[in-house]
């Protein structure tokens, strides 16, 4: 959680030195974001390469384990589109790909932010972010109320790393190798979703 | 896109390399926490110079929320019946 909130202090610390000037020309001029960007895909491909416990789930597991990945695009989808028609500005194609970033907000934002509009980069950007806060912060209330995989539906990407803790917490490490194996296959499927929707 | 996707695929393959070596995982870890903080500063810079994306601030929070709500309760919902239908009957507690 503080975590997540010290990301969000960073943005803003961004946004303030972007509005005011306080970086040197270069820096204001080029988005150096895109490098950033694939510096973090590659420490967090080699996180992925190097995990032990979900190449043995995959292994060891029932196929229903595929289910889970599965419904949490589905049930994203869904609730996504029935939003999209309150909201007359957002396409139900942008919503879709908004909500295929499934809580990745760093990747789906930038990438959203170069295919599409800047715009709804940003709105993926905050989308995506609180969906990993309210994980966060809901996890008990899912886990009590709606059974064991639902905190780590709601998750989504994020289950396999941040919110991981959090969902064991309540969850149990049963499901806690669900968790990972499910936040690794959408954090993979994020950047396909994503281009596919928006440029299909 | 693509190149995003290639520099994935590429990181999978070292960390499949270097699987042994399990202590290079919290360092990792840690990196990965600082290039975000990074990253999420630049993606502050490139909005606080955008002045048109600067003015809508509040209306694009409203609407990131509303599509989070819809977004995680549908996952939450059809979660509760995947794990009904497949996944609690095998559970031991």
């Amino acid at each position: 959680m503080k975590n997540s909130l010290l990301i969000i202090v960073f943005f803003i610390i961004g946004v303030i030195a972007g509005f005011f000037s306080l970086l040197p020309e270069a820096v204001l001029e080029n988005d150096l974001s895109i490098y950033v960007l694939y510096i973090l895909m590659f420490l967090v491909g080699i996180g992925i390469g190097a995990n032990r416990s979900a190449l043995d789930v995959i292994r060891r597991a029932r196929v229903k384990i595929f289910l889970v990945p599965l419904t949490v695009i589905a049930g994203t989808f869904i609730g996504v589109i029935i939003i999209s028609f309150f909201i007359s500005e957002i396409s139900v194609r942008d919503s879709l790909a908004v909500g295929s970033g499934f809580g990745y907000y760093s990747l789906s934002s930038i990438l959203i932010g170069q295919i599409k509009s800047e715009a709804l980069g940003v709105i993926a950007l905050i989308s995506n972010i609180i969906r990993e806060i309210i994980t966060l912060l809901l996890t008990p209330v899912f886990a009590h109320y709606f059974g064991k995989l639902s905190p780590i539906a709601a998750g989504g990407a994020t289950s396999m790393d941040v919110t991981l803790p959090v969902i064991t917490r309540y969850v149990g490490s049963e499901y806690a190798i669900i968790s990972v194996f499910s936040g690794i296959v959408l954090t993979i499927l994020v950047p396909f979703l994503v281009t596919f929707i928006l440029t299909v | 896109m693509f190149n995003v996707i290639m520099i994935m695929t590429a990181g999978i393959l070292v960390g499949v390399l270097i699987r042994k070596r399990q202590r290079i995982l919290k360092p990792l870890d840690l990196s990965i926490n600082l290039v975000i903080y990074f990253l999420l500063f630049f993606l502050g810079v490139a909005v606080g110079t955008n002045e048109a994306i600067v003015a809508n601030m509040g209306t694009y929070g409203v609407k990131a929320l509303l599509l989070t709500v819809g977004g995680v309760a549908g996952s939450v919902a059809v979660a509760f019946f995947t794990y009904k239908m497949f996944f609690k009957k095998d559970d031991h507690n």
